[in-house]
């Protein structure tokens, strides 16, 4: 049988090592794993590298995680937000954090490309900016493109509206964003889902992360999407 | 006092141009604005980065919905007939040429059409892109929605820019609170002006030269 539901957010994050690639869904904090997030601060690892769409913000979740000294690297495309001076900000100004910046797009697509088994691809975005410097460039059809490659994750951390035992996922909203992308990229996705469902009750057509993607479920009930 | 348009008469400005039926993304900030202000009559169905189609006005703050956000993580709601969609998929009509129009806010547009809307230096605290750059090389028509010159009046139309690029060569129209002014291949063409605002005022603030609106045009 299998069955991927984990009975505590310490279990769902357990074996996360030291030095960690974790690819983070969420949009600001809408649809962002603020529960695993905060298991992951109790469980220690450190020296990690997160890939999400932001930075963090406010106090809570990711910009946690950042105060605590547990964040060597960032990879985002918009690590400002929020009023005044964000945690990530005083860090990255103080020397203490690394940021790589990738347009948002291409950001997406590095990680469905590893999520899909695409070592590398070739795109137009940025061309002719500081981003592309230094990498390999093509004329592709008369257009001039740069090479990207795969960004793959030793974890995924998803947010889901519901989850079965399976790990098929469905989002609520606009709390999808990155999500499912994460989810088919990394070596081991874990899920904090707001409602664990009866396997067969989820509509085979609103499941938009089938199980197959995911390793870990844990029942996180929804406080409230942004933080 | 700033001179011509407001800014929501700005946004009104540009929305005038948008025709029923586009596909159009709204950067974060000023043109975000556009949106209140199609003509009524025409559906246009507007895009955010973040996994939606058919972003309708801001809700009643009783009927907010924590998990409807767009691109600039406003709370919005969703028209009838709009729909939601991962991150690649958001990216693929990006990039993909599906969208007709962006239209987005700069810090400078230069005459040969490179804008540069995400950083002022490098060594900012934070750079930060976001979509910008995707924007600007993927959809069909790329606008652009900005004061005319910065708060001490230095002008954001010019000869080449200082700031970061965002694109080279992407940007068609520039709406500003002065006038309405095409990028052709001979440089910025002045399309139409705001009310009270002549050709002398707006090619004294703009840092690079100006063709007037053509003779044929004004009868």
């Amino acid at each position: 049988m299998i069955d991927k539901i984990v009975s505590s957010v310490a279990d769902a994050v357990e074996g996360i090592a030291d030095g960690s690639v974790v690819l983070l869904g969420g949009f600001g904090a809408v649809g962002q794993a603020n529960g695993l997030l905060a298991g992951l601060l109790e469980q220690g690892a450190r020296d990690l590298t997160i890939v999400a769409n932001n930075a963090g913000t406010g106090e809570g979740g990711l910009a946690r995680l950042i105060g605590a000294g547990r964040v060597r690297r960032m990879v985002c495309s918009f690590p400002r937000g929020g009023a005044g001076v964000s945690v990530f900000e005083q860090f990255y100004k103080a020397g203490r954090i690394e940021l790589e910046i990738v347009p948002q797009g291409t950001l997406a697509e590095r990680i469905r490309a590893a999520g899909a088994g695409i070592p590398a691809f070739f795109t137009p975005t940025s061309v002719g900016t500081v981003i592309a410097e230094g990498k390999e460039h093509r004329e592709i059809n008369g257009r001039v493109a740069v090479l990207e490659y795969a960004l793959p994750g030793d974890v995924a951390l998803v947010e889901a509206w519901e989850a079965d035992r399976w790990g098929n996922l469905v989002y609520r909203a606009s709390a999808r964003n990155f999500n499912p992308l994460m989810a088919m990229a990394a070596k081991r996705t874990i899920v904090q889902a707001n409602h664990v469902r009866e396997l067969g009750t989820l509509s085979p057509e609103m499941i938009a992360t089938p199980g197959i993607f995911v390793d870990r479920v844990v029942h996180v009930a929804a406080t409230e999407a942004s933080s | 006092m700033s001179q011509g348009y407001a800014r929501t008469a700005m946004a009104a400005r540009a929305a005038q141009d948008i025709p029923d039926g586009w596909y159009v993304n709204l950067g974060i900030g000023l043109p975000t604005l556009i949106a209140e202000h199609v003509p009524a009559g025409r559906e246009v169905v507007f895009h955010s980065e973040n996994g939606v189609l058919g972003i309708g006005p801001a809700p009643a703050p009783d009927k907010i919905d924590p998990w409807l956000i767009n691109a600039g993580k406003q709370h919005v709601t969703l028209l009838p007939g709009g729909s939601f969609f991962h991150h690649a998929d958001s990216f693929a009509m990006i990039r993909g040429g599906h969208l007709d129009l962006c239209v987005l806010g700069a810090f400078q547009v230069a005459d040969n059409g490179d804008i540069a809307n995400w950083t002022t230096s490098l060594n900012d605290t934070a750079p930060a892109i976001g979509g910008a750059m995707d924007l600007a090389i993927g959809a069909q028509r790329l606008w652009v929605l900005m004061e005319h010159t910065t708060r001490d009046g230095q002008p954001r139309l010019v000869q080449r820019c200082s700031y970061p690029l965002t694109a080279p060569g992407v940007v068609r129209r520039i709406y500003t609170n002065l006038a309405v002014i095409d990028v052709t291949a001979a440089g910025f063409q002045l399309v139409d002006l705001a009310a009270g605002v002549d050709f002398a005022t707006v090619a004294g603030q703009t840092d690079a030269p100006l063709l007037p609106i053509p003779e044929e045009r004004k009868r």
